[in-house]
């Protein structure tokens, strides 16, 4: 028996090893989780990209399935993801806010003319200190919101396709369903 | 050849120490008094920067490191305590920007599982030194052990003839 143990002990912990190894391929260390995630939004009140004299706040986003989208003009990611935003707002499902994230109004306005626009409404965060109450690090983030405010999921980097047919739209869903 | 190396070696370590140095973007803030100004920058030191996740808050020259650090003087001016100012961070962006991070059930792993490896061996250490020492008190049989003391008796007395 000892004899196989000698043997087998090591090989467990091969295995051990590689099981650990394995997951930490399919990890990537710039997704960092966020601590927001099943807590209550962040206050905000901003001034708004297309009317500077209205403000959205994160009561604008209550009372409904929200979505927050944080994007800037000089974020290459967040034109990549512009298309598949397009295709989310126009499903209808939920409504998309965004956050202009530390850009130039002009430009933003300039962008959303271009590419068209998938938000409700945006809000525009000039210095950025909404984004960090927001735990933003990089542009493009998205998170989705439930009925009642509470932060439900994060997605970090360009929302693609498949983001959103595995876990957007299903928890969209889930989240309407629930009242 | 050793010597030169590692001359070679520590002139790139000071090099390198050099040019980390020179990274160093701190804004001109604005401090009262010299401990002030130590303890702002042995903070952002122990913080982590999030977008060049291998450098502190006080190397990094990233965008959002500007605006954290600009947010970490505006709270030391306000007089919030370095818990305070930890808590702010962490609420936003998790264990994540702590350069130590706390004990909790998480991270026991990470803060324990090198003592439990170092018992394991140990342990194992201990255990095949046991057996070692106790194979070698069986090591001989008893006819081996004649032949030994055979052996040995004939080269002590061929060693006894040459002197």
């Amino acid at each position: 028996m000892s004899r196989y143990l000698r043997y087998l002990v090591p090989l467990a912990i091969f295995f051990i090893l590689v099981a650990f190894l394995y997951r930490g391929l399919s990890l990537d260390p710039k997704r960092v989780p966020s601590p927001l995630v099943g807590k209550p939004m962040p206050e905000f009140s901003l001034p708004r990209l297309k009317d500077p004299a209205a403000t959205l706040s994160d009561s604008d986003l209550k009372g409904k399935v929200s979505v927050l989208n944080i994007w800037a003009t000089w974020c290459v990611s967040c034109r990549a993801e512009h298309e598949v935003l397009l295709q989310l707002a126009n499903t209808g499902l939920v409504n998309i806010y965004g956050l202009n994230y530390k850009d130039e109004r002009a430009k933003a306005q300039q962008w959303l003319q271009q590419l068209g626009d998938p938000y409700v409404a945006n809000a525009f965060d000039a210095d950025g200190r909404t984004g960090i109450d927001w735990g933003v690090y990089g542009a493009p983030e998205t998170f989705i919101m439930d009925k009642l405010g509470m932060i439900r999921h994060k997605h970090i980097g360009p929302l693609t396709v498949e983001a959103l047919n595995s876990t957007i739209l299903p928890l969209i869903a889930e989240l309407q369903a629930t009242p | 050849m050793i010597k030169k190396l590692v001359t070679i070696l520590a002139l790139c370590l000071l090099l390198g120490t050099g040019i980390a140095q020179a990274g160093v973007t701190l804004e001109s803030f604005k401090f009262n008094t010299e401990a002030e100004e130590q303890h702002f920058k042995d903070l952002i030191e122990e913080l982590r920067c999030l977008v060049c996740q291998n450098q502190s808050l006080a190397d990094s020259d990233a965008e959002l490191a500007h605006d954290l650090r600009a947010e970490v003087y505006g709270m030391i001016q306000e007089g919030k305590t370095d818990a305070e100012i930890v808590e702010f961070l962490v609420a936003r962006y998790g264990d994540f920007v702590l350069y130590n991070p706390p004990i909790k059930p998480s991270t026991y792993l990470l803060w324990f599982g090198p003592f439990v490896l170092l018992a394991i061996a140990a342990l194992l250490l201990l255990r095949s030194i046991r057996r070692q020492q106790k194979t070698a008190a069986n090591e001989i049989s008893t006819e081996e052990r004649a032949r030994l003391d055979a052996l040995l008796g004939s080269t002590t007395s061929s060693k006894d003839k040459d002197q």
